[in-house]
């Protein structure tokens, strides 16, 4: 194969495994703010956090899916247990308490991983290789673990669609999201699904933060720029829309894996703030959202 | 009510006498604070100063216009990084002409990214200014040649002059040390910054300020550009970060990515809410928690058998529970609290019979 053909193939299959990774964090920003009108900047920290509970596990010999699903349980827990006590007090409130609220939380939880599990990098395993698959005699940027990534990514849109379509839980959600007022009047506990939207959130972040360490080492800022492309791919994508999130966050995958290979890595965030800018003054509401317009 | 020319003069003049009066008072205590205490305090105190610096502009910022920046702490470092080059020179310019070299550029930086953030609110405002947060140090890194990547760069103290070492001999017989000239550096302009931020508030631009915050319709209606008054606000708050930078490099000694996470950013903000927002004296008060609380908590945590690596860990633990926690109990911060309840011990001491009043 050529060498500048190879090159680029390899970007693009970076890109691809970043940018799904990158989308699957968007979700869970996406899942809260169509239903709250809330940003949570604690997300990442959360995440790190129940990594780090599955990296604990792993290192007392338990089964990878064992400490998966504990992670993902203590996400979904996390989640509802921050509504209830932080967030719910805080609901119709001045906009900026919120933010300041989950700001503070970000830093909390980040400081508390880094006293309970240590500021070292420790190894994260992936439960498959993560050697590249060979095409000939070139390496491609495509591992196992990247297969991984894209087929864990794919199972929760699939759950998520599937949810928010056909079931009743899912369509109430939907039918709250909306309009709070009516389905409220109409029986809807509006208030518990505003707490099972944080859990599911929390568990999609979770699931985030487990594949953006897979094979990787992580530390207690980890995921500090995920939460800023995760920020960027959900803007993108239109804040409320799920599809939107996927999108906006392969589209910033691919970007950041085409300006670190062809430009400079230095630059990616950079780069990736500029795009932020970008969209938000020249199309504030996303290039997905359905609504027509936005303030932003 | 008719409008004297003579009356608004005056009232004009008694505000800039009573600003005026405020910014001396300060001044004098803080020569009396760096007289009065030991080296190391005086290295503490120095740190208050930038702080302090850069939390009455965020808190102007935040509080006054309702803007949100998690940015403060990059918009810091390139005040620093100004300095630390422009000092770094075989006859480096005096510390003034430094800092307000420092003033402008950052100032610029603000004014640009000030553009994007003032069509921007709330949670979107924050998500840019992050980006920001994490995007800016990474300039430093891929410049090595300028800015020497990850190492940064030292910064050459100013040396103290002539009439400086002279006046420190006459107030307190002493020896005027270099990290003692950075002191008084620190407290000159912190004064600066003072006197300005206090005509700021009361002046027609601060009311602009207020006006666009609370009720942008009606501030609409009224004649006031909405997109102008919030990029001043970002500029001028930038600024205020550019000078608490410029203060920081010399204070710090050097100018490294490392020192302008977005933790910086977070504690900045921590310490104009503690305060509370928009009060200048609760920045006063949110940077001396900065300063005096990490050693503490730090002493208190190794004594209970924490390592020196968690120990650190534990401020920046505080912060974000006491964030939380301001924002669930008291939002006000503690200017806020405390002006709240002396208005309400006010009114109950003034009409006794009225029930109290709600809010």
């Amino acid at each position: 194969m050529n060498g500048d053909i190879q090159k680029l193939v390899n970007i693009l299959l970076n890109g691809l495994t970043q940018g799904i990774v990158i989308a699957a964090f968007a979700l869970a920003l996406v899942l809260i703010f169509r239903s709250t009108r809330i940003i949570n900047f604690a997300q990442g920290s959360q995440a790190m956090f129940t990594t780090y509970i599955a990296l604990t596990l792993l290192n007392r010999d338990f089964p990878y899916w064992a400490a998966f699903a504990a992670a993902l349980a203590a996400g979904f827990l996390i989640g509802a247990l921050l509504e209830r006590v932080v967030i719910r007090p805080l609901e119709g409130g001045m906009e900026l308490n919120i933010v300041i609220a989950t700001l503070g939380l970000y830093v909390a939880i980040q400081a508390l991983a880094a006293i309970l599990f240590g500021s070292d990098y420790q190894s994260f395993p992936s439960p498959v290789g993560v050697n590249g698959f060979q095409v000939g005699d070139t390496n491609l940027a495509l591992t196992p673990t990247s297969i991984f990534i894209l087929c864990t990514v794919g199972v929760v849109v699939v759950g998520l669609t599937l949810l928010f379509q056909k079931t009743q839980l899912g369509l109430t959600m939907r039918a709250a999201a909306f309009d709070g007022e009516v389905s409220r009047i109409l029986g809807v506990k509006v208030s518990h699904l505003l707490t099972f939207g944080w859990a599911l959130a929390g568990l999609v972040g979770a699931v985030a933060g487990i594949l953006v360490a897979s094979g990787q080492f992580i530390y207690p800022s980890y995921m500090e720029t995920l939460i800023v492309f995760g920020f960027i791919a959900a803007v993108i994508g239109g804040l409320d829309s799920p599809v939107g999130a996927v999108v906006g966050g392969v589209l910033l995958g691919l970007v950041n894996s085409l300006v670190s290979g062809y430009v400079a890595s230095g630059l990616v965030t950079l780069a990736a703030f500029v795009l932020l800018m970008v969209v938000l003054l020249l199309k504030p509401g996303g290039l997905f959202s359905s609504a027509k317009t936005r303030r932003v | 009510m008719s409008t004297d020319n003579t009356t608004t003069k005056r009232l004009l003049d008694l505000n800039l006498t009573r600003n005026l009066l405020i910014s001396l008072a300060v001044l004098v205590l803080g020569v009396l604070l760096l007289e009065s205490t030991d080296r190391y305090t005086n290295t503490q105190l120095s740190s208050l100063t930038y702080y302090a610096i850069a939390a009455i502009g965020l808190t102007a910022l935040t509080g006054l216009n309702g803007q949100i920046s998690l940015g403060h702490g990059a918009l810091m470092a390139v005040g620093a990084y100004t300095t630390a080059l422009m000092l770094d020179t075989e006859t480096p310019l005096p510390f003034p002409v430094v800092a307000l070299a420092a003033v402008v550029v950052t100032s610029v930086v603000g004014f640009v990214v000030g553009i994007g953030a003032a069509r921007l609110h709330g949670p979107y405002l924050a998500g840019a200014t992050l980006a920001l947060a994490v995007a800016l140090p990474s300039v430093a890194l891929y410049f090595k040649g300028t800015f020497n990547g990850e190492v940064g760069l030292t910064v050459a103290s100013p040396r103290p002059p002539e009439w400086f070492v002279s006046f420190i001999d006459a107030v307190s017989g002493e020896f005027a040390t270099s990290s003692k000239y950075v002191a008084y550096l620190g407290l000159f302009c912190l004064i600066v910054a003072l006197f300005f931020a206090l005509n700021l508030r009361r002046s027609k631009i601060g009311r602009h300020w207020r006006a666009v915050r609370d009720q942008e319709v009606a501030a609409e209606i009224a004649g006031i550009n909405l997109g102008r008054t919030r990029v001043q606000a970002f500029v001028i708050s930038a600024a205020y970060a550019g000078l608490a930078g410029a203060v920081m490099a010399v204070v710090v000694r050097l100018a490294a990515p490392s020192a302008f996470t977005i933790v910086l950013s977070l504690s900045l903000l921590t310490a104009a809410v503690i305060g509370g927002l928009g009060s200048i004296t609760g920045a006063f008060i949110g940077a001396a928690v900065l300063v005096f609380l990490p050693p503490w908590v730090t002493s208190l945590s190794t004594g209970s058998g924490l390592s020196d690596t968690q120990a650190a860990q534990m401020s920046p633990l505080i912060y974000g529970i006491v964030l939380v926690l301001v924002m669930l109990l008291a939002p006000g911060g503690v200017m806020g609290t405390v002006t709240t309840a002396w208005r309400r011990a006010r009114l109950r001491r003034l009409h006794p019979a009225t029930p109290t009043q709600k809010g």
